[in-house]
């Protein structure tokens, strides 16, 4: 079997074992890239010869008898947020065109010194914003299964191009859903850690008391391994949570659910849904119940109101944390022709590198802190935020995991929600709260829906620290379907 | 136009506020490992945090917070169990992130006060709150006549002071100072840089603005109970200009006023070379700071037993401690304020410690030294000569080997670099002429030279043998021990006294 149809474990062991080099495992993937890049576009930046010169230095390692982690010489796909010191980072907005980061983010450093190369930086909605790829300055993302359709987002370019066989693993950021949504819509596994668990520091900040790194991959236990690599305590981050990290590995290659108390969330459901979406959700629940685990519905009516809630929080911080990109010291630079001010030529770089939807969000932010009205916006959300977090506390009392639709519909058209923000919020609908409220939450994929034959994902969410508990039920989700339909979902999708 | 201060006072009351920034002296900045070395070349001490690189995180720094605290608890402040950092955003190019990490509504220390002594007088300041944020970079406007950014040609920043921590300590508003609020104002600020300096937190040097202070003032008609609107003045760069810029803005309000005019809530400019404030930007047009908790910090929440170490472990305060050596010392009022307005008690007390008595070290360090301080235009502290070698010139005087000529020779010649008074002693050879046999050679040929003086002594007036001993001390080259000398003319005259 070709390499880019392995696993990232299988490939970790084949490179260990010396049956394969990285050097060969990183010119199979970017061969498939220089393939099928033409059709996807889930990358903004592609360097063949720093990645093979990585590979080199990993393969060097090896040889000189290196303990290398079980990923050494596996290729990684990099979502265009976390900074790299050896290719550009631009958070996909044309005000960081080109920008090369003096430093490496903690996600990025602690993987190079795992052995991961980097095949490249994948695209993005700009600064994170989006739910399609499609705020990106550099063009949109298709979504593998249907390249007219959207491959999710914000880290559309990463779920693409593990979907699409360019890359084994990926790094993705989760601020309201942005890793559980485009793994839903490409049918891949992916994780939003718990808050704190993995480090922000090197990824460009959107919201900083949300954004959140996590993983991309084929499968569940690939998914696990590189959530051990990167994660742990920074120093470098004050909010990153100083406890080990939870067995993820252990509980991916642990896929029973015997005895585990599942609640279903009642508000997750129903009108808004599509119905192929809901079948598989359902079957799913079944499933879970078949293997043993023990089913109760759980109401938690909080949930509907986090999408409002996130939408005065996210773009509250964002107003702040994007002030920095003022032309002064990095990034674009429009106007400065010797008679304007320093003001001036601020404000015109922001007016042009900026696009529309990070404008929206600035300016939404901006209001919502404003003196008079930040009691009633912000200060009301995070109220909002409090109480989201004690309804998942009262949840965790009742069930080990809750499980919803990752998002209520599969991947949409490209263009269909362009210009409507609230049916493109509306993706994140299910997601958000496991945001606002920090805990643990995975998407795996549970079927083809059978109006559009498009992936559907299943949300698993655990409490905060317990981020082993979605591997586990994960792993007995993916092992229960794959048994029934004969590999994996992937394997239905079309070739390119 | 403005009116004159005795005349401003006779019709208005002003109420004080004062707000001080206080860069500490910690080793590295507020939220990175980078350095804080003072006057390095532009934009050598930063790194991706302090220049807002994207992703870039902060951290706090513990010693920035445990300074902070010491000085909430030197100024007698309630110590908040838990807060947090907040974001103040506004642009401005100095600033790196747009937004500068500050408190808002939860400072770390409140509710405290200080006592100050104005004229011999205790005035009891109470402060509002203390709070922690880091330093902005620090632009230079270049061209343009007012070195300000508006009319300049360019504009350039070193970040090198972006990040450095910066304590806030606000006052609550200060009433009743009356005619005394310019010398309130002016002890006030003293008496701060004093507590930070017993406390190690800062080198609180106004010209190197690390102690920087805006004076609020507001006048009301005597008699009135609601307060005027107030005024805020930036720039007051050293002690005496708060003095100046807190007179001169009662006396700049107090005419205003008088003509019917209503105080425009502003931010003011103080100028040093006139004395005179003069209108910054207007309050009305003010930004909306948007604060809120900062997301990239976790809160402050100090343990209580730890909170109590720290108050222990306080230093005698500047204003007990002066009591306590101006009663150890025996010193007047009028002494102790002396010293302490010359910034002599830490040299004083220092060379008490190295051995001399308190009489002579005052004696010294207010007298000869600071006379030539004041010629050389160098604080005290600032001359080439220690307090060790102070006292080492009291010992020798006590012994008997120098006297108070000699001394002020030596003193002059550990000055001019000659080395230790010991050095100075034997290289100018200023040892008093302790021989007997060479004193008394001396003494004949001073009584051979002098006939109608011995003539004099001997018939009874001894008065005259003053001028024997002058003849002694100019043949001696002033070594002479003037006491043993007088007693050896007299000896040798056979009278006694």
């Amino acid at each position: 079997m070709s390499l880019i149809r392995k696993t990232a474990a299988e490939l970790g062991t084949m490179v260990a074992s010396g049956e394969v080099t990285a050097v060969e495992v990183a010119e199979a993937h970017l061969d498939r890239m220089a393939e099928v890049e033409p059709k996807v576009n889930a990358f903004l930046h592609v360097d063949r010869e720093t990645t093979l010169e990585q590979a080199r230095a990993v393969d060097a390692r090896l040889r000189a008898g290196e303990k290398l982690g079980p990923l050494a010489g596996v290729p990684i796909a990099h979502k265009d947020i976390f900074t790299t010191r050896d290719m550009p980072t631009t958070a996909a907005s044309k005000i960081l065109k080109g920008w090369r980061p003096p430093y490496d983010a903690t996600v990025t450093a602690r993987l190079r010194a795992a052995g991961l190369v980097i095949l490249g930086k994948t695209n993005l909605d700009e600064f994170a914003m989006g739910s399609s790829t499609e705020n990106s300055a550099y063009g949109t993302t298709r979504n593998p299964w249907d390249l007219s359709r959207v491959p999710g987002g914000s880290s559309g370019g990463s779920s693409a191009a593990v979907a699409a066989y360019e890359a084994p693993l990926s790094t993705g950021t989760d601020t309201g859903g942005s890793i559980r949504q485009p793994a839903s819509v490409t049918g891949i596994v992916g994780m939003k850690p718990t808050y704190g668990g993995s480090s922000r520091y090197g990824l460009i900040a959107f919201a900083s008391s949300l954004d959140t790194p996590g993983p991309f991959a084929r499968n569940v236990l690939d998914a696990a391994l590189l959530h051990e690599a990167f994660s742990g305590h920074d120093p470098m981050d004050s909010t990153s949570i100083d406890a080990p990290v939870p067995s993820v590995v252990e509980a991916a290659r642990t896929p029973d659910v015997a005895g585990m108390r599942i609640g279903v969330v009642k508000e997750f459901s129903g009108e808004g849904y599509q119905p192929g979406v809901l079948a598989r959700y359902h079957e799913a629940v079944q499933l879970l119940e078949s293997l043993g685990a023990k089913v109760v519905e759980v109401s938690c009516p909080s949930f509907l109101t986090a999408l409002p809630a996130y939408y005065l929080i996210a773009p509250s911080e964002c107003s702040s944390n994007l002030a920095r990109f003022d032309a002064m010291r990095y990034g674009l630079r429009v106007g400065d022709d010797g008679t304007r001010s320093a003001e001036e030529v601020m404000a015109l770089t922001r007016a042009a590198g900026f696009g529309p939807e990070v404008k929206r969000r600035i300016m939404l932010g901006t209001y919502a802190l404003s003196s008079g009205y930040y009691d009633a916006y912000y200060g009301q959300a995070q109220k909002v935020r409090t109480v989201i977090s004690r309804e998942f506390e009262a949840a965790f009392h009742q069930v080990d995991v809750l499980v919803s639709p990752t998002t209520p519909t599969t991947a949409f058209p490209i263009g269909e929600r362009a210009d409507d923000p609230m049916a493109m919020y509306l993706a994140d609908l299910c997601t958000i709260p496991s945001n606002l409220a920090g805990n643990a939450a995975m998407s795996v994929p549970v079927g083809l829906a059978d109006e559009d034959g498009l992936p559907v994902g299943l949300q698993i969410m655990a409490p905060v620290l317990a981020d082993d508990r979605c591997y586990r039920v994960g792993a007995a989700v993916e092992q229960a379907l794959e048994s029934r339909w004969g590999g994996p979902l992937l394997k239905e999708a079309p070739s390119l | 136009m403005t009116m004159l201060y005795d005349e401003a006072l006779d019709r208005f009351e002003p109420v004080l506020g004062l707000e001080t920034h206080v860069e500490l002296g910690t080793k590295s900045k507020m939220f990175c490992g980078c350095k804080t070395t003072f006057g390095a070349p532009p934009n050598t001490q930063v790194c991706p945090t302090c220049l807002a690189f994207p992703g870039a995180l902060p951290v706090a720094n513990a010693a920035a917070i445990e300074s902070t605290i010491r000085i909430g608890l030197a100024l007698n402040c309630s110590i908040a169990e838990w807060c947090r950092f907040a974001r103040k955003n506004y642009f401005y190019p100095d600033m790196p992130k747009n937004y500068q990490i500050s408190q808002y509504d939860e400072p770390l220390c409140f509710d405290g006060y200080i006592d100050v002594e104005v004229n011999g007088e205790p005035v009891r300041i109470e402060i509002e709150r203390v709070h922690l944020e880091e330093d902005t970079g620090k632009s230079t406007h270049v061209g343009g006549a007012t070195g300000r950014i508006h009319g300049a040609d360019y504009s350039i920043v070193d970040y090198n002071r972006a990040g450095i921590p910066l304590v806030e300590i606000v006052t609550k508003p200060i009433p009743g100072t009356d005619r005394l609020a310019p010398e309130v104002a002016k002890a006030y600020v003293t008496e701060l840089r004093e507590i930070m300096r017993s406390l190690g937190v800062s080198d609180v040097r106004m010209e190197e603005g690390s102690l920087r202070c805006d004076v609020n003032v507001s006048l009301m008609p005597r008699g009135a109970s609601e307060w005027g609107t107030r005024t805020e003045t930036k720039n007051v760069n050293s002690l005496r200009s708060v003095e100046r810029a807190v007179r001169s803005e009662i006396e700049r309000q107090a005419g205003v006023l008088a003509e019917g005019g209503k105080i425009v809530q502003e931010t003011r400019h103080f100028h040093e070379d006139t004395g005179t404030t003069t209108s910054g930007r207007s309050k009305e047009e003010a930004q909306d700071y948007r604060y809120f908790p900062e997301p990239d910090l976790v809160p402050i929440a100090p343990d209580p037993a730890w909170v109590a170490k720290l108050k222990e472990a306080l230093p005698e305060l500047p204003l007990a401690r002066r009591k306590r050596l101006q009663a150890e010392w025996a010193l007047s009022d009028h002494d102790m304020q002396a010293m302490h307005n010359a910034d002599a008690i830490d040299l004083v007390e220092a060379t008490v410690a190295a051995g001399a008595p308190a009489a002579d070290a005052r004696k010294w360090w207010m007298g000869e030294l600071a006379r030539r301080a004041n010629e050389t235009g160098v604080p005290l502290s600032g001359l080439p000569i220690t307090p060790v070698q102070i006292a080492r010139v009291t010992e020798l005087v006590a012994s008997g080997a120098l006297n108070d000529k000699l001394a002020r020779e030596v003193l002059e010649g550990v000055l001019a670099g000659e080395g230790t008074p010991d050095e100075v002693v034997e290289r100018r050879g200023l040892q008093i002429v302790n021989d007997e046999g060479e004193l008394s050679a001396i003494i004949d040929q001073v009584l051979a030279d002098n006939a109608d003086a011995v003539e004099k002594v001997r018939s009874g007036k001894i008065a005259a043998a003053g001028a024997l001993v002058g003849g002694v001390m100019r043949a001696s080259k002033g070594k002479a021990d003037a006491a043993r000398a007088r007693q050896l003319i007299l000896e040798k005259l056979g009278v006694s006294e």
